[in-house]
């Protein structure tokens, strides 16, 4: 009964009208970028994180949460509606969606990926709040060698799943470390990297890394490219997916959901890892594997069932742990500490109204946009005829007006061009930024508790070998590597990471 | 050479973690029991340094180009847009911060039009004062007069 309960409390807290007004604008939002290709919800959720400092902290995060799962559902539309996929994770949909499009039979193939993201919303949440629980309360008795160990699995275990070099992505998670220190120590007060800069004093604002390394990045490279949108739009007419339709559809949204929730837990995998592995099993498991790509249902089912159940499940190791599995969980780390919420089980205790509340928003959003979702589909079409060039100096106007209220100071708009820079080297050199995002999140707290965990043993490093849980976490990094370096292992699971 | 994507990238890997190594020589390093704020700092450094030595001695053996352009138009315009974001706002004020925003940044696309962009600084800063300054009520001020 406890569930129950605690069910009651959050969505007592979900459907007040400030919170559901809050949820409202997040998938509204979220279903916008997820529509327009070129602006990711990471870079959005950078972007509108200033802009929440003023409200409630848990209406913040219902928002910040909204957009993050609404751009996964807005991400199908375009794919099937007009072959463009509006975020990464959409872009396997394309295949048979859009063949489904060609043969008049849009609408199913949209109802069905909506009613899929549905279910898959509605089982990862209820995931979440029936193993989020025992998962606090385990960690509840975590300590200092069991933290540092623990962020350590988090963090190599990111880099490892991520897509892309190893070596370079372990490489990124160090350089985040690094620039998370910057500041004012916590024990000594030494400024460290501050550069004589006392804006530095308190380290470098996570808004400001996440929007120059992925906002203003993202759109040097995006205008690197000439601009070429063709869209052929496909009549909406019969929304309703027909019998046969459903029950083929059926086992597909079980299966998307069930590999989502999967993926979801594992830190490093993305949503598009999740898709496509469900597009794969689907096509292994159908009775008649040619049908794929010429427009099967089951195609569109399995993987929009996968990337929303993904999405959503990188919220539990989030919200029970405090490790941040994606980009995007980082960014969300980072806004629960701009408001004053320190991440970790203790959260779930000290605040249940925000963890439940922040569960219930989830179907409340979910609901949401089903209904944004289907009768507003030709209105999200119409915005692809927006073109670029105006839409990323809105972009811009966005994030230098929200890093600026941060603190009212325009050092904080220089280090954003320095970052800007930074974001496009990266992407030039082909490190990913992803793994850098967590490191810089968790850079204070892994040498907080490597420090602390040394003074507990009196600075002997058995510490974190003795102690069974800490061990177990340290041994499980150490197989992710060996497993990894192997390289038929690797070459198999970055087939399916790219 | 020049364009050897893993060498550059192992190259700014060392000078940023010997940078790190060098200036946290200026904080106290202190012991395994008794870390001091040199301490971590410096180990990520030299951690930083082995995978970039190891980066670019791959660059070395494999010589994979960098592949791709960037815009060189773009990161440049981009930055000197919010260069003039912020020398502008404090100086004249919101309104004429967001017009040399949106036109220099806009200038940034190859298929840049005078009438259009005009049209879109407006809409841009109508859109942003209200919202921003109007309803979420943000310390903004719109016009700073020259005559103090």
């Amino acid at each position: 009964m406890d569930l129950f309960s605690n069910l009651l409390l959050g969505f007592s807290v979900a459907v007040s009208l400030q919170n559901l007004l809050y949820c409202f604008i997040g998938v509204l939002v979220g279903t916008l970028i997820g529509v327009l290709p070129g602006i990711g919800p990471l870079a959005t959720i950078a972007m509108l994180l200033p802009i929440t400092y003023n409200i409630p902290p848990i209406a913040a995060i219902i928002m910040l949460a909204g957009i993050y799962y609404g751009a996964m559902y807005g991400g199908s539309t375009t794919s099937i509606l007009v072959n463009l996929p509006g975020e990464t994770a959409s872009v396997i949909t394309c295949i048979d969606g859009y063949q489904m499009a060609r043969q008049g039979r849009a609408g199913p193939a949209l109802a069905i990926a909506a009613i899929g993201s549905f279910f898959a919303g509605c089982v990862c949440t209820l995931f979440i709040a029936l193993f989020g629980p025992p998962l606090a309360e385990f960690a509840l008795d975590f300590g200092s060698p069991e933290y540092f160990s623990l962020m350590l699995m988090g963090l190599v275990a990111a880099a490892v799943l991520a897509h892309g070099d190893m070596v370079k992505s372990l490489a990124m998670v160090v350089l985040g470390l690094l620039l998370g220190i910057v500041g004012s120590d916590v024990e000594t007060g030494v400024k460290r990297f501050c550069f004589g800069f006392y804006e530095l004093a308190d380290g470098i604002g996570v808004v400001i890394i996440a929007v120059g390394l992925f906002a203003v990045a993202e759109i040097v490279s995006n205008l690197s490219e000439s601009e070429k949108r063709e869209i052929y739009t496909s009549k909406v007419k019969n929304l309703f997916p027909t019998k046969e339709d459903l029950r083929q559809s059926f086992g597909a949204i079980l299966r998307g959901t069930a590999l989502g929730a999967f993926f979801g837990i594992l830190p490093g995998t993305t949503p598009s890892i999740a898709a496509f592995s469900s597009y794969m099993l689907e096509k292994k498991v159908a009775k008649d594997p040619t049908r794929f790509g010429q427009g099967a249902i089951e195609g569109v089912a399995g993987p929009e069932s996968a990337n929303n159940a993904d999405a959503q499940c990188k919220f539990i190791p989030m919200l029970t742990l405090g490790i941040p599995a994606s980009g995007v969980m980082a960014l969300m780390l980072g806004a629960l500490m701009i408001h004053g919420i320190t991440p970790g089980p203790q959260v779930m205790v000290q605040k249940p109204d925000l963890f439940w509340g922040l569960v219930a928003s989830m179907w409340t959003g979910n609901l949401m946009l089903l209904v944004l979702n289907l009768p507003l589909v030709g209105l999200w079409v119409s915005l692809l005829k927006v073109p670029y060039r105006l839409l990323f100096p809105a972009i811009m106007v966005f994030c230098s007006i929200g890093i600026y209220s941060v603190n009212i100071s325009t050092f904080e708009i220089y280090l954003l061009v320095i970052f800007g820079f930074l974001g496009v080297l990266f992407r030039i050199l082909d490190f990913s930024p992803v793994p850098l995002m967590l490191g810089f999140v968790l850079g204070p707290l892994v040498e907080e508790n490597l420090r602390r965990a040394l003074q507990i043993s009196d600075g002997d490093p058995s510490i974190f070998i003795t102690r069974p849980i800490s061990l177990s976490f340290l041994i499980i990094t150490i197989l992710l590597l060996l497993i990894m370096i192997f390289p038929a292992v690797r070459q198999r699971y970055k087939k399916i990471a790219d | 050479m020049s364009k050897n994507k893993d060498f550059w990238g192992g190259v700014m890997l060392i000078l940023i973690g010997a940078g790190a190594v060098i200036i946290a020589r200026d904080y106290h390093f202190g012991s395994v029991l008794r870390m001091g704020p040199g301490f971590f700092p410096t180990i990520l450094g030299v951690i930083l340094i082995m995978f970039g030595l190891a980066i670019m001695i791959k660059g070395l053996i494999k010589g994979e180009k960098i592949r791709g352009l960037v815009s060189w138009r773009a990161l440049i315009l981009l930055s000197l847009s919010l260069i003039l974001f912020g020398i502008l706002i404090e100086r004249a004020g919101l309104i004429p911060a967001l017009a040399a925003l949106i036109f220099c940044s806009a200038y940034a696309s190859k298929e840049f039009k005078l009438l259009e962009v005009l049209l879109l600084v407006g809409v841009l800063i109508l859109i942003s004062v209200s919202l921003f300054v109007w309803g979420l009520g943000l310390p903004f001020t719109l016009i700073k007069s020259f005559m103090g």
